[in-house]
């Protein structure tokens, strides 16, 4: 497993640095002197594609998940391979929440039941037990020509919505689904844009303005970038475990209102990078300021299993909608996210997903079935994945006990590691680090000495990326820096999973406390 | 904005509704002047109230103003997404989805299935799958199937070099954005292969989710510009509408380019010309696309005219997109796929160092049809270095493609070889498909050609026949009065008369006055023989009516 990396990160910082200082006028200035050449017929150097005249939001897009230190982690990982010697063996990439790369297994109903649909002439096999040939059949029978190479619906398959809005309904204690409010989807992330994409209207300050959490994950901020819609920061409060502030919200949309339209705000929960889960309370209090503020809510709920802390319990912006009445049930447009990405299962590969629409405008929702049908369908592979997520083995089923017992040996190590995770880090002075609550990251609080800061602002470099550069070049351990997901000016952090194993992610903390103390020495 | 509407809004709303505001709403969703091509007829764009708009609600109960409106509705989505028309999926498919399920709710009809003969769907049309890539996938996704005998040798060494490559020897770990390294390796081997030798180098593959995807990726990357320099990309009439769809939604000019019907559709240096001349003094022109074979209308390029294309690209500074995703698809006597990288680099380096080009293949067509997988490539010439680093950015925030289709993608660059124990079954089967397809071909040019007012020139590869049909002067009036076009109109009586679904002409774009309709040569031979006389018999039946 490796991925190419075309760029030194000389070359990659001399890229973002280009990136980030061609002012609008110039690009404008040489699309029309080109155009001008061409239509006047004189010669004309430079590529018909360059960075000047390329999609100027594309180039403002960021994503820290895969960025500058990742493509690093890449080339040192090459290296390491070709001989080089360097100070560890290998390099560990806690980049990315990205649970089979760090040795999880898949749960193996899920994949009996793919291989069964990928070549049907198992369904004679009596290796595979009888419910996940069931399965396998049911979701071939949905098939065109009984085949996932065929296409499926644009929405997604209809006996798979149907299994996604009765496991919806489950999961709320029997609050209605629509399996027509059910869009399957290339990963949750597919979802997530096209709904903001649906959003964006406007020009100056009727711009379409999107609120996000500080810390956020960063294909929000892709995202809008992208889509040239504007962010509106909402600061989470880091000394109440990430906690969402209603002031803050409040605060930060009447400041946006000065500049921007803010028609929509975006949760994250249980939270990434933070790891927080919101009360019961926190979300009421979020619906309501939706409602008041006249926002469309979309709840990013993708490690809606990943739930550790005890108190803690995941609670479904659908649900508390619900369950706070009519008032708003009928009125906060809603949509929510889910994918096979995470939870117990991991498996990101297969870009399954999907999301719930709830009160959306029906004419807008004959666009949003028109937009999707563009790309045709989602992957049916992640499609079929997805239906055995919200309908696993039943209790009478044959595969019941195996899947629950690999389910929640996963789920209970992930409680263990974060447990591990923050009791490891907090004795390390200059760390400090909230709970991890749920979902599969821990997001700590670094101090860096003056003279550390200093020399990273030397260097062009923002304190965070600094810190984690070193780390990655001296221990081989691949984090994001904080800066890459947003925080308060002045503070610093950075975003580690803890999906390794047990023993490497004890192994890992221990090398990252070492480093961080010797950091900070070397730069006091 | 009118003045009554204007009474009931409190200040508060009036500080809200700044200059720009109101400048938006008069302009309502009218921002996007680009679309020249008639495509089928949309909802009316009507003017945007500020009820729809959606002003805050407490505000209006103060004035005793309607009920609140939802946050997001026609008048206040993305403008561009509104202008986007996807004809394939449009509204005759979703009639057709209604119908099939009245037929399973008892209902009857004057026919006993629908047959939707509207998409390139091939496992739908009951293509079997290639027995050596299912394999496989079986294999990659249930690894303990590596232990069963069962299993040729090769299936299983290609399996374990696919899960080798992947995190934690799971599928279900991201890959890079880029795509799996083996697999682009795999990819770029069998472009050299195909290109009698000429080098690609694995680094300027990107693994996609079905071509669709790279496609729009790399039109996003080309958007620039406001007003008169605003980019504008050239494409084919008829075309295939994710084109049309997608520049809609990029709010990019679309540059129409007629192909020539009288010419078997083939592509005119001349209509190329005229059109980018006209299109320079209300855009930019800055892209060609071109689909080879021709999809909705099967014509197979000929080497001599993928140069002209060339040298136009190079004189006049295009972007050169070469959809080939129907490569396999080759069907006529006399023709011959050549793909564009191949004709560049052969036309030397004045051209192969310079012209840039992103040409583009999938797991959909050919004779794999393997749709659902959502595996493609494209590869990337000549691409300033700068760029591709955007690029690669870009892809990155969807994490990666998905990994099952990138599997598939891999064993079709890299299929059984001579010697290998799944050879001869393997190409047994993909020739079986390829001929059963020529053999289609060839029978839905002949019967269409019997019926009188159907012309449609042969199908030398691709996946559609796009006949042209004439419909009487009192069909277009009636469909006229009821606001739909008169292939549309045409389209929709057939299926609600025969079950059968076709997509109406107009959904592709067509000369003014000409009308068409897109039909998969698809179905297996007995079920395709039958269509084709059920659509002869409505053709005379509806031009009896309406004469």
């Amino acid at each position: 497993y490796s991925d190419h990396c075309p760029l030194t990160p000389l070359k990659w910082a001399r890229q973002l640095f280009l990136i980030n200082s061609f002012s609008v006028r110039r690009s404008a200035r040489d699309i029309t002197n080109m155009s001008q050449q061409a239509a006047n017929g004189l010669p004309c150097r430079g590529k018909v594609l360059n960075l000047d005249n390329m999609n100027p939001n594309v180039r403002r897009v960021e994503y820290a998940v895969r960025g500058a230190i990742v493509q690093r982690a890449l080339q040192i990982d090459k290296e390491l391979k070709e001989g080089v010697k360097k100070p560890f063996t290998e390099v560990i990439k806690a980049n990315i929440g990205d649970a089979h790369a760090m040795g999880q297994k898949p749960i193996t109903f899920l994949r009996q039941v793919l291989a069964l649909c990928a070549y049907p002439d198992l369904l004679d096999d009596n290796k595979f037990p009888d419910d996940s040939k069931q399965r396998a059949r049911r979701i071939l029978e949905a098939c065109g020509g009984h085949s996932i190479g065929a296409y499926s619906s644009s929405q997604g398959i209809e006996c798979i919505r149907q299994d996604v809005a009765r496991y919806i309904e489950k999961r709320d204690d029997g609050i209605s689904s629509d399996p027509d409010n059910i869009y399957l989807a290339t990963g949750a992330s597919d979802a997530i844009v096209t709904m903001l994409k649906l959003l964006v209207c406007g020009k100056g300050r009727d711009r379409t303005g999107v609120m996000i959490s500080i810390p956020q994950y960063p294909l929000y901020s892709a995202a809008l970038a992208d889509l040239a819609a504007v962010q509106i920061n909402y600061y989470l409060d880091e000394d109440k475990c990430w906690s969402l502030d209603i002031a803050e919200l409040k605060r930060a949309v009447t400041a946006a209102r000065q500049h921007c339209n803010p028609r929509v705000i975006c949760i994250i929960n249980p939270g990434n990078p933070t790891g927080q889960v919101q009360s019961r309370q926190c979300i009421e209090d979020v619906i309501r300021f939706a409602k008041e503020e006249h926002l469309f809510l979309m709840a990013d709920e993708v490690y809606q299993d990943n739930v550790y802390a005890e108190g803690c319990k995941f609670h479904s912006f659908k649900r508390v909608l619900f369950e706070m009445g009519p008032e708003y049930s009928t009125t906060v447009e809603m949509a929510s996210f889910h994918s096979t990405s995470k939870c117990y299962m991991g498996e990101c590969g297969f870009r399954g997903g999907y999301m719930e629409v709830i009160n959306m405008d029906p004419e807008v929702k004959a666009q949003l079935t028109k937009l999707v049908s563009v790309r045709l369908c989602p992957p049916v592979p992640g499609q079929a994945l997805l239906d055995l997520v919200v309908n696993p083995p039943q209790p009478d089923e044959p595969s019941y006990d195996k899947f629950m017992k690999e389910r929640t040996a996963v789920l209970a190590a992930l409680a263990e590691k974060a447990g591990l995770t923050e009791q490891i880090f907090n004795t390390v002075p200059g760390i400090t680090c909230n709970p991890v609550q749920g979902a599969m990251y821990t997001f700590p609080r670094i101090t860096l000495p003056q003279k550390a800061i200093d020399k990273a602002k030397a260097e062009g470099q923002v304190p965070d990326m600094f810190y984690c550069m070193k780390l990655l070049e001296e221990e081989g351990i691949c984090l994001v820096p904080g800066s890459g997901f947003g925080q308060r000016e002045g503070t610093f952090h950075f975003r580690m999973t803890i999906l390794p194993p047990t023993e490497k992610l004890k192994f890992v903390l221990q090398k990252i406390s070492d480093f961080h103390i010797r950091f900070t020495q070397e730069f006091s | 904005m009118s003045a009554t509407r204007m009474q009931w809004l409190s200040p508060r709303n009036l500080r809200l509704l700044n200059p720009g505001r109101n400048e938006s709403l008069r302009r309502g969703g009218s921002g996007c002047r680009s679309l020249t091509l008639p495509l089928s007829p949309g909802r009316a764009l009507s003017g945007p109230s500020a009820t729809r708009r959606g002003l805050p609600k407490e505000k209006m109960t103060e004035n005793r103003a309607p009920p609140r409106a939802k946050v997001l509705t026609i008048d206040t989505m993305n403008p561009t997404v509104r202008k986007v028309e996807y004809a394939v999926r449009g509204p005759i498919v979703q009639r057709a989805l209604e119908l099939e399920r009245e037929l399973s709710e008892g209902m009857k009809k004057p026919f006993v299935e629908v047959i939707k003969a509207n998409i390139g769907d091939a496992h739908a049309m009951g293509q079997q799958p290639i027995t050596f890539f299912r394999q496989v996938l079986a294999l990659c996704s249930y690894p303990e199937l590596l232990n069963d005998s069962t299993f040729p040798e090769d299936a299983k060494s290609r399996a374990r070099r696919i899960l080798q490559s992947c995190g934690g020897n799971s599928m279900g770990s991201y890959s890079a954005s880029q795509g799996i390294d083996a697999v682009r390796q795999d990819v770029a081997r069998y472009i050299e292969r195909r290109d009698g030798g000429v080098p690609c180098d694995p680094d300027n593959v990107y693994l996609t989710t079905g071509a669709s995807d790279g496609i729009v990726t790399m039109l996003k990357l080309l958007v620039c510009g406001e007003g008169a320099t605003r980019t504008g990309v050239m494409i084919s009439i008829p075309q295939y509408p994710l084109y049309s769809a997608a520049l809609a939604e990029l709010a990019a000019v679309q540059v129409n380019y007629y192909l020539n019907e009288e010419k078997c559709w083939s592509m005119d240096l001349g209509e190329l010309q005229r059109s980018l001349e006209e299109a320079r003094r209300h855009c930019n022109p800055r892209a060609l696309c071109v689909i080879n074979p021709g999809n909705p209308t099967g014509q197979v390029q000929s080497r001599q005219c993928i140069e002209d294309v060339i040298r136009f690209a190079a004189k006049e500074r295009l972007f050169l997109m070469a959809d080939e995703v129907y490569q396999d698809n080759v069907y006529a006597d006399g023709c011959q796929f050549h793909s564009f990288k191949k004709v560049l680099f052969d036309m030397g380096p004045e051209y192969s160092d310079a012209v840039e080009l992103a040409s583009f293949h999938s797991t959909s067509k050919c004779y794999m049809g393997e749709c659902g997988f959502r595996g493609g490539y494209m590869e990337i010439i000549n691409m300033d270095e700068e760029v591709k680093a955007q690029l690669t950015k870009l892809v990155s925030v969807r994490l990666c493609p998905p990994v099952p289709g990138q599997a598939l993608m891999d064993l079709v660059v890299n299929p059984p070889q001579p010697g290998e124990p799944s050879h001869d079954k393997f190409i047994k089967e993909r020739t079986a498909t390829l001929s059963a397809l020529a053999e289609k071909a060839e029978l839905t040019e002949q019967v269409l050609n019997t019926v009188p007012g159907i012309s449609c020139n042969p199908v030398q590869g691709a996946m559609y026949s796009f006949p042209r049909i004439t419909i009487p002067e009192k069909a277009v009036k009636e469909a006229t009065d009821k606001g739909q076009q008169p292939d549309m109109f045409y389209c929709m009586k057939l299926l609600e008369e025969t079950g059968i679904c076709l997509v109406p002409g107009s959904g592709f774009g067509q000369r003014e006055g000409t009308h068409h309709f897109r039909m998969t040569i698809l179905p297996p031979k007995d079920k395709l023989t039958i269509l084709l006389n059920k659509v002869k018999e409505f053709h005379q039946r509806f031009t009896q009516q309406y004469s």
